[in-house]
């Protein structure tokens, strides 16, 4: 039995939980397991979500205190889940929140965890063998999970979601967090969502800009690049350094690491520590004056000029492909 | 009170990766060592301030490796953490790490661990999490702001869509990220007093192997980089949609 825990965000299914369910559904295919999903508060469209991504059966936990997402708590509901389940597979996404439960989990009940695989691990005997990134995505590893009970995270936008018809059974499932003993009291949320805008880890098309753009005053047509391919904008760490650009922008080593299918890098020269945290995207354009500049090395495709001129004309190109295709 | 910060040995961040023995094994020669940006930067660092202002006692490191570490935990020393214990294994796993680093933790009293997001080597984000699971003990995960008022812990930490302020009374685990503290220079004193400080080592308890790494494979460089001049744009942007599909 494979159990894949999901989560609601914002009213919906997270995108990274139904990439997870599908992947779950894939390593059922493989095993012959079934596939089981924990859903916490998911209302009866959202659970019809989590059917169609390949959940056979629904575990569906209605618990006010699972709302603040609290690792502690979370991981005893999932626990729970696994015990009444049998579960011997346990499937999280590398978000936010699998970072913080997988390994709890994987404390707690003796299971190995593999953290943030990128493809559907193969069956060795009893082990279960699942490629990862290592070295900040500078190379990949191929970890075996030996122990009885295995985890795995699966790093977010690694496969395209693919839903079809829903055949899951959904059950109540009463899970008992009295014994929990959390003291995290949440006084205060910052929302840092732009409206309209896909948050940056589940982007799909990003839009990045650096120090060549000389000043905060200047990020007007970046914005309106990433709004005409509705693309979210991200920026390098001395931009997000000298506070042109919020923290959350950062993308790169110690920033948020993305792999979205295009990434955009306006006047960005591609230091490593930088390439580090964007090196999965599937498609990279590089825009810089300088043609030595290393980003040009790991791009698909390059432009060399300044930004002002380009982005423009890079807009007004981008808005005639749109008008075409409608 | 006491403050433990885990380190890990990390080669430094423009190290090119290179593998031995038909790709089984990290090959380290010739690389740099560092710890691991996040552990130093956000989690020694605040650890570090914090002791400075009067909040905590000590500020102990902890790192599971062998003694090719010990320089990297000297670094430490010289950063200002007060001693340091290496657990004598190669650490196979993140788990067995992280329950090495709880046994001690919860053996020698420490009431705050501060742990770096994830590693620069196997990014995992596991022990940090992992060492709250053994421990039973609360975790905040990706903290970027952290304040102590007696033995209340009030922290600002990234969750999906934003920030969240959450406060907690220790004992607890956080993992830092960005923000919590600005990367610091060591001393000539902090130099200085680096070798004299104590270091222990003990054995590592329990062998549990749980995963382990068959093969390492260098990622692919991408293949050459199309060219493009400022008036062929289009070109461009229709091999986005044609080629690479991502539009």
């Amino acid at each position: 039995m494979i159990l894949v825990y999901t989560e609601i965000n914002k009213g919906k299914v997270k995108k990274a939980s139904l990439e997870a369910v599908n992947y779950a559904a894939k390593i059922a295919e493989l095993t012959g397991a079934s596939v089981s999903a924990i859903a916490i508060n998911a209302d009866a469209a959202q659970l019809e979500e989590i059917g169609k991504a390949g959940a056979k059966k629904i575990l569906s936990v209605k618990n006010e205190k699972l709302s603040t997402l609290d690792s502690m708590l979370v991981s005893s509901a999932v626990e729970q889940a696994v015990k009444a389940e049998g579960a011997k597979t346990i499937i999280f996404s590398f978000d936010i929140t699998g970072k913080a439960v997988a390994p709890r989990l994987s404390a707690r009940l003796k299971a190995g965890l593999v953290a943030g695989a990128v493809d559907v691990p193969t069956i060795n005997g009893n082990s279960l063998e699942v490629k990862k990134n290592v070295f900040s995505g500078k190379a990949t590893a191929i970890y075996s999970i030996n122990s009885d009970v295995k985890i795995i995270s699966l790093l977010p936008n690694s496969f395209p979601i693919k839903l079809g018809e829903n055949s899951s059974t959904v059950i109540d499932f009463a899970v008992d967090l009295n014994s929990v003993n959390s003291k995290i009291i949440i006084k205060e949320k910052k929302s840092t969502d732009v409206a309209g805008m896909v948050p940056l880890p589940e982007a799909e098309l990003v839009v990045s800009a650096g120090r060549g753009l000389k000043g905060p005053e200047n990020w007007g047509m970046i914005e309106e690049l990433a709004k005409t391919l509705n693309a979210t904008t991200a920026c390098s760490r001395p931009v997000a350094d000298m506070h042109w650009r919020p923290h959350h922008e950062h993308v790169g080593q110690t920033g948020v690491a993305i792999r979205p299918n295009l990434y955009i890098a306006v006047g960005i020269s591609g230091a490593i520590q930088h390439f580090a945290g964007v090196n999965g995207s599937k498609t990279i354009v590089v825009i810089n004056t300088d043609k030595e500049a290393p980003f040009f090395k790991s791009a698909d495709y390059g432009i060399v000029g300044d930004a002002f001129t380009i982005v423009p004309k890079l807009i007004d190109a981008v808005k005639k492909f749109k008008a075409n295709q409608n | 009170m006491k403050i433990l910060v885990p380190i890990s040995n990390v080669p430094d961040t423009t190290t090119k990766i290179a593998f031995a023995n038909g790709d089984t094994e990290f090959n380290a020669a010739g690389v740099q060592f560092i710890i691991n940006p996040y552990d130093e930067w956000y989690a020694l660092v605040r650890a570090l301030e914090l002791k400075e202002a009067g909040k905590a006692e000590k500020v102990t490191v902890i790192h599971v490796g062998l003694t090719e570490s010990d320089a990297t935990i000297r670094k430490a020393f010289a950063l200002g953490a007060d001693d340091g214990v290496r657990i004598d294994a190669e650490g196979p796993d993140a788990y067995f790490v992280a329950e090495q680093i709880a046994k001690y933790a919860q053996e020698n009293g420490y009431e705050l661990i501060m742990a770096g997001k994830e590693t620069i080597s196997y990014n995992g984000s596991s022990v940090g999490a992992m060492i709250a699971g053994f421990m039973d003990l609360p975790l905040i995960s990706l903290a970027t702001k952290f304040e102590l008022e007696g033995s209340k812990a009030l922290v600002e930490h990234d969750v999906d869509g934003g920030t969240q302020v959450v406060e907690c009374e220790l004992p607890l685990v956080i993992s830092c990220s960005k923000g919590m503290a600005e990367q610091r220079i060591p001393n000539m004193k902090g130099i200085m007093s680096a070798r004299t400080k104590p270091l222990t080592v003990i054995p590592a308890s329990g062998s549990d192997k749980l995963t382990n790494i068959k093969s390492y494979t260098l990622s692919a460089g991408r293949t050459t980089c199309k060219m493009f001049d400022e008036d062929h744009i289009d070109e461009m942007v229709n091999l986005l949609h044609t080629e690479a599909k991502v539009i």
